[in-house]
């Protein structure tokens, strides 16, 4: 069976990083409408992220060796919590800072760390991840990128699709087969690898593919005969299979997956606020609210399960099974309310907000692991299977 | 809380309350022997301060938790509430298991049939009145302990000052613990019989749909554990009505949508009355619906929300009400 969460509070040092935090973002976000903010971790603003580098709010839990704050879960528990709470746009850094560094801090190699750490902290070195290709989703081991060993290092030949900011990224952390598959159960995870892939060194082709809300973050990659310097795998030949299982395992365990929509929630009270709430309003705000609290003290129990160092694995993908689904009822919810108010006249920057929400909330059960897999993993901490 | 402490309780309620009890008890039997093994264990004083032989504990979540676990046929839970209260306010506790209720909502009474006494929140003070003095109608059903409230009580025995928000939350956080408990419980007893019961050549728990089902139970086990600890935070019986807004809410979806999954899985066998998973999911209902239901508590913290103004961001009014320092 699995762990129970317990209820943690946060440290009152790590509870000071949010007023000046605070401060820095209303700043920089004055006056922008909420239909952009809630795209937050979809929007891309390098000025934000060299600012936010610079006042140390990025690589927060990096040794300060590497650049990095030196702190401890909580304190990027808070600044991530700051951060989605107002929908700042966060995407140019958002996949270094939670997944690529803390995957080169746990499996790269000292000379890695020292080059790309540093300028993740900073908040102008950007990656994105490798992952999916176009016959490879939820079955990840069946791609068939290759890197192949040549006498200088790596040449790299495929195809990489859905790849969240590559057009704006500086590298990406391809997962591409280096060996064959193993005979046997568990055999065809064997012979993957990660790599480090410059996008700008030739060969490589980067084209976004325009989503549905009319924004560009997601890209189709090419590799045609890249070649990669021997010091581009990332940790061992052929574990890249426990590699990524490792990294998909930081992806579920922040707070991320529980705040995507917000911004939507809050200017909906906004609107309650000007036009008045009747009973139904009001319990739907209550409800909303109280499943907030609790998937936020959920969420604040896993980082406490990191912060001491354990690998709460299952756990995470609790809270995002959880997260997601919140995240979607809320548009669904608010929408519903507000359709059955129709002599209710609603601002048109909430119209926009809500559509667009709605427009994306699929995506929040499919990036980083869809639902399906999430409980197939939750199944197996059940033991059944 | 120390899991010597916990184990301990444990034992007494395996010892006083097995499912063979619980059973007889909504049959209609005599208590009074499992009662006064209870009572003798000294857990029912748990909540009162060291120095008056109790443990000094707030809420204890793990103590309601794991009652909630054992699917207890009687209050043993309100009971502690009610000595405790009655502690504070200098008025001897009666033997016997007490109910709790609050005159302006929550007139369902889970054991009210059972109790000896009822600690009543009149909305000015709280009143302790025999049962027998208490208009109070037994609701028939198989392994029915509540009984309804239809009118006000006769005389007191005692008055004492209620607490600053009143009975009815602390009554509220009581049941979401428990069903905290008893939701966990069902998962255990669900994972357990998916993995032997074999359909179609293997056990129903290696088929994926079933496996979905599992995982969405213990997700909403594991936010019920967690919203219930909302309640329970702080160390005195002083619950605010937000907290417990938090935990009656969402402990109560997870009852309602466990209980439905659970049966699912068990199939025809679950609504035998034989099959224990009845005794666990009548009680999560009955805690669901008392001391005001999910719709009656999202009313309440939707109207405080309301009330904070849209100028505070949701992420700061949630980190209030979670006992996080003010935003």
């Amino acid at each position: 069976m699995l762990k129970r969460l317990g209820y943690h509070a946060i440290p009152p040092e790590d509870e000071a990083l949010r007023a000046p935090l605070r401060a820095l973002l209303a700043e920089h976000m004055a006056g922008r409408p909420a239909d952009l903010r809630a795209r937050s971790w979809m929007g891309h603003d390098a000025e934000l992220s060299r600012k936010l580098g610079r006042a140390g709010y990025i690589g927060l839990t990096f040794p300060k060796r590497y650049g990095g704050g030196g702190r401890s879960a909580f304190a990027r528990f808070v600044v991530v919590e700051e951060l989605l709470a107002v929908g700042a746009p966060v995407a140019a850094h958002w996949i270094a800072d939670r997944q690529s560094g803390p995957l080169l801090l746990n499996f790269g190699t000292e000379a890695q760390k020292e080059r790309y750490l540093p300028g993740i902290a900073r908040g102008v070195t950007y990656f994105c991840i490798g992952m999916s290709e176009p016959d490879s989703g939820s079955d990840l081991a069946s791609i068939r990128t290759r890197a192949g060993r040549t006498a200088d290092g790596w040449r790299l030949d495929g195809q990489k699709i859905w790849t969240t900011g590559a057009q704006h990224a500086d590298f990406m952390i391809a997962l591409a087969r280096t060996g064959e598959a193993g005979e046997g159960k568990g055999g065809r995870h064997e012979g993957l690898s990660q790599l480090i892939v410059d996008l700008r060194a030739p060969g490589v082709t980067v084209r976004p593919i325009p989503d549905l809300a009319g924004d560009e973050h997601f890209c189709e990659v090419f590799f045609d005969g890249v070649r990669l310097a021997p010091d581009a795998l990332v940790g061992t030949e052929g574990a890249g299979w426990a590699q990524v299982t490792a990294e998909l395992a930081f992806e579920r365990s922040g707070p991320e997956r529980i705040y995507s929509s917000v911004v939507l929630l809050d200017a909906w009270i906004g609107h309650l606020a000007r036009n008045g709430a009747d009973a139904e309003a009001t319990r739907l705000v209550g409800a909303l609210t109280a499943e907030l609290t609790a998937l936020r003290m959920a969420s604040l129990a896993v980082t406490a399960l990191l912060a001491a160092g354990e690998k709460p694995a299952t756990e995470a993908s609790l809270v995002k099974d959880l997260g997601t689904s919140f995240e979607q009822d809320v548009p669904a919810r608010i929408g519903d309310y507000l359709a059955a108010h129709p002599d209710e006249p609603v601002e048109e920057e909430l119209l926009r907000t809500l559509f667009y929400l709605s427009a994306v909330v699929p995506s929040f059960s499919l990036r980083g692991g869809t639902r399906e897999i999430l409980r197939g993993i939750i199944a197996r901490g059940l033991g059944l299977r | 809380m120390d899991p010597l402490f916990l184990d301990m309780f444990g034992r007494v309620l395996d010892d006083a309350l097995p499912a063979e009890v619980t059973r007889a008890i909504g049959d209609g039997a005599p208590f009074d022997e499992s009662w006064a093994a209870v009572a003798a264990s000294g857990f029912l004083d748990a909540l009162l301060p060291e120095a008056a032989g109790g443990a000094g504990l707030g809420m204890p979540f793990g103590l309601f938790f794991r009652l909630g676990e054992q699917a207890a046929a009687l209050p043993v839970a309100e009971t502690m509430v009610a000595r405790a209260l009655l502690h504070a306010g200098g008025v001897a506790a009666p033997d016997g298991p007490v109910a709790l209720a609050d005159l302006t909502n929550g007139r369902f009474l889970p054991y009210g049939a059972v109790a000896r006494h009822l600690l009543v929140d009149t909305g000015g003070v709280l009143q302790l009145l025999p049962m027998a003095a208490v208009d109070a109608r037994r609701v028939a059903g198989a392994g029915s302990t509540a009984a309804q409230l239809v009118g006000p009580g006769g005389a007191p025995v005692a008055e004492l000052a209620r607490p600053v928000d009143g009975l009815l939350p602390v009554v509220a956080v009581l049941y979401a613990a428990q069903m905290a408990g008893a939701v966990q419980r069902v998962l255990e007893m669900t994972v357990a019989y998916a993995g032997t019961r074999r359909q179609f050549g293997k056990p129903i728990g290696r088929q994926q749909a079933v496996q979905q089902n599992l995982a969405v139970m213990a997700e909403e086990a594991m936010l019920a554990a967690i919203a219930a600890q909302v309640g329970c935070a702080g160390d005195s019986l002083r619950i605010g009505r937000e907290a417990a807004a938090v935990a009656k809410t969402v402990a109560g979806r997870a009852a309602g949508r466990v209980a439905a999954l659970a049966h699912a899985v068990f199939g025809a066998i679950g609504i035998s009355a034989e099959h224990a998973l009845q005794l666990y999911t009548r009680r999560l209902r009955q805690w669901a619906f008392a001391a005001g239901g999910a719709g009656y508590w999202s009313g309440v913290l939707g109207a405080d929300r309301l009330a904070q103004g849209a100028g505070l961001l949701s992420v700061d009014y949630v980190r209030r009400v979670a006992g996080g320092p003010a935003a």
